[in-house]
């Protein structure tokens, strides 16, 4: 399917003029347009406090590797927290949000019994529900339970995601076939066998996008950290960052420091979304693998 | 198709449900419950028992729907919603209609360009954005002829903000819908004398209008509740008060003011509003995209 629909693209020329330079030309003006802001924060993040505010925009600095002391001398590099604390969030919550949606996911596509559908719509109408209507009441009743300013407050509440549920089930009901199953059941394979043993290893390419999309959504959520966590040593780099300006909004010395904070926490988000390319689908129906 | 009757599905279903109880029917329960009350000071206050929380019905709901800075907030909201809507839903259909163009250049670099703002935390969208506002360090505040963060320029910088951060995933979602519709029904088009601007208005738009629908009702929901870009802009001008937004007020309200029983009747208030025009939307558009067919 894909290679064919590549086929009929390169044969139909005809259109846009001879060279597509409507198309290419917007494309690259939206293409700079978002790599502004990020080219610019890894130019600045080489520029010295003087040089942050006289030299012009795009001129690379000289004070890179001071930037760097300074910002690991921060608070006693706190910042390298804050790093290993979004890595633990995002890829602990990433890892049980996809095995929690995958199992459902799983279960509902290739289960038929009494409530199926009934569960699937109120699992789903978790997506409806503003993140603000839950934020506050989970923090209180975290709080009840001596929870709150913890590790747990932040994973917890970031397991179940709906629409990757939703994904999931898609994904499912398209990648394994019922025979299998079938044939399974026949040799006398268990429920968890037929999970572990033949469902899941065929989810897998699915299973990577959904870890992806959880482990980015998670990574970048500055909402529920910001209103669990007190204690600066358990921040993740979203809400780190923000206290650093809130703290240096008002002395111009601190800016280099929260730029080149700025400038390492994309890098490994970056290059995760380089090097994994191919799992970046939105639309998971075609189910069998093609990647 | 199991069809026999067993309890694995349940078990496999478990945590999900139990995920589901503790971490959104139950908070969604409690703010309910708390909208519903308040407390009552007796006597002058002082001494153990003379606050106890009582039940006051629907007061909490009136002071939030009667509250002025809630109000205005809307109105910024709604402001800054739109022309966010706008301007990304409608950059997000042309590049990805022009992705899907017969022919392009250097289409996989600018769709990977395009996406990767959706790295980007909010936070530091916002953090590089607000310095490159800052007159001192870059020329934009120039080019334009107004401050970025000016009073009067203010909801612009911030929907260019969130622009920025959602056009790529938008246009991911789409390109990837435009993937699966067969080809023939194009060359049907273009043998029919269709000009690709024709087919991409009356061929590829209709077809798109699910997926069309659906990023609109997403970004709906995450644009009534904006926080993070005011959040993180604040600290570097005073043009951004602590209730800009309504879910910048409920913060106030719940953590800074400390009356959580406004705070969760705002909340609650917010709630309803954004699945009234959620499902408003749905239905309007349902009726216009699906009613012909």
């Amino acid at each position: 399917m894909s290679v064919s629909r590549r086929g009929v693209r390169a044969r139909s020329a005809y259109t846009y003029g001879p060279l597509g330079l409507v198309p290419t030309g917007v494309l690259l003006v939206g293409a700079v347009y978002c790599l502004f802001p990020v080219s610019w924060v890894v130019i600045a993040a080489t520029k010295t406090s003087g040089e942050l505010f006289s030299t012009s925009t795009f001129t690379p600095g000289t004070g890179f590797f001071q930037n760097l002391a300074d910002l690991a001398a921060y608070r006693e590099g706190v910042f390298w927290l804050w790093m290993l604390n979004t890595l633990l969030y995002a890829g602990g919550g990433a890892l049980l949000s996809t095995a929690v949606s995958a199992v459902s996911g799983y279960t509902l596509a290739k289960y038929r019994f009494a409530g199926r559908n009934l569960i699937f719509n109120i699992l789903i109408g978790g997506i409806l529900v503003p993140a603000v209507v839950l934020a506050i009441p989970q923090y209180l009743l975290f709080a009840k339970v001596g929870l709150a300013d913890t590790y747990w407050s932040v994973l917890l509440p970031q397991i179940l995601h709906p629409y990757s549920i939703y994904l999931a089930r898609v994904y499912a009901g398209a990648a394994i076939p019922d025979s299998l199953l079938e044939a399974g059941r026949i040799d006398g394979a268990s429920h968890w066998t037929l999970l572990t043993r033949v469902a899941l290893p065929l989810m897998g390419p699915g299973m990577v996008t959904i870890f992806l999309f959880q482990f980015v959504a998670i990574w970048n959520n500055f909402l529920l950290p910001f209103i669990m966590l007190g204690d600066d040593g358990k921040f993740p780099l979203t809400v780190g960052l923000y206290t650093m300006l809130a703290a240096g909004a008002n002395h111009p010395s601190l800016y280099n420091l929260i730029l080149i904070g700025t400038f390492l926490a994309l890098i490994p988000l970056i290059a995760l979304f380089l090097t994994m390319q191919r799992f970046w689908r939105t639309d998971l129906s075609s189910g069998a693998v093609k990647a | 198709m199991t069809t026999r009757k067993s309890w694995a599905p349940y078990l496999f279903l478990t945590p999900a449900v139990t995920l589901f109880a503790l971490f959104l029917a139950l908070p969604i329960g409690y703010t309910v419950y708390l909208s519903l009350r308040r407390t009552k000071v007796s006597g002058l206050g002082l001494g153990k028992g003379s606050k106890r929380e009582i039940f006051v019905g629907l007061d909490n709901y009136a002071a939030a729907i009667g509250d002025g800075d809630l109000w205005t907030g809307w109105l910024r909201v709604l402001g800054y919603g739109v022309l966010v809507l706008v301007v990304m839903l409608g950059l997000a259909l042309v590049f990805a209609l022009m992705l899907d163009a017969a022919r392009v250049r250097l289409a996989r670099f600018s769709r990977i360009a395009i996406f990767l703002p959706f790295a980007v935390p909010g936070v530091a969208a916002s953090l590089m954005w607000g310095f490159l506002y800052l007159p001192s360090v870059s020329p934009i505040s120039e080019l334009f002829g107004v401050a970025p963060l000016s009073q009067s320029a203010v909801v612009y910088s911030m929907a260019n903000v969130a622009v920025w951060g959602g056009t790529g995933f938008n246009m991911l979602v789409l390109y990837t819908n435009l993937g699966a519709v067969p080809q023939d029904l194009y060359q049907a088009a273009r043998i029919d004398g269709a000009s690709e601007l024709q087919i991409a208005l009356r061929v590829k738009i209709p077809i798109l209008a699910p997926a069309i629908i659906l990023v609109t009702v997403f970004s709906i929901i995450a644009t009534i509740q904006v926080f993070t870009e005011p959040t993180a802009l604040r600290p570097l001008t005073n043009t951004i008060s602590s209730t800009w937004s309504p879910l910048m007020k409920i913060y106030r309200d719940a953590f800074v003011t400390g009356d959580l029983y406004s705070a969760a009747a705002t909340a609650a208030v917010i709630a309803g509003i954004s699945l009234v025009l959620s499902f408003g939307f749905l239905r309007v558009v349902k009726n216009r995209a699906f009613g012909e067919t």
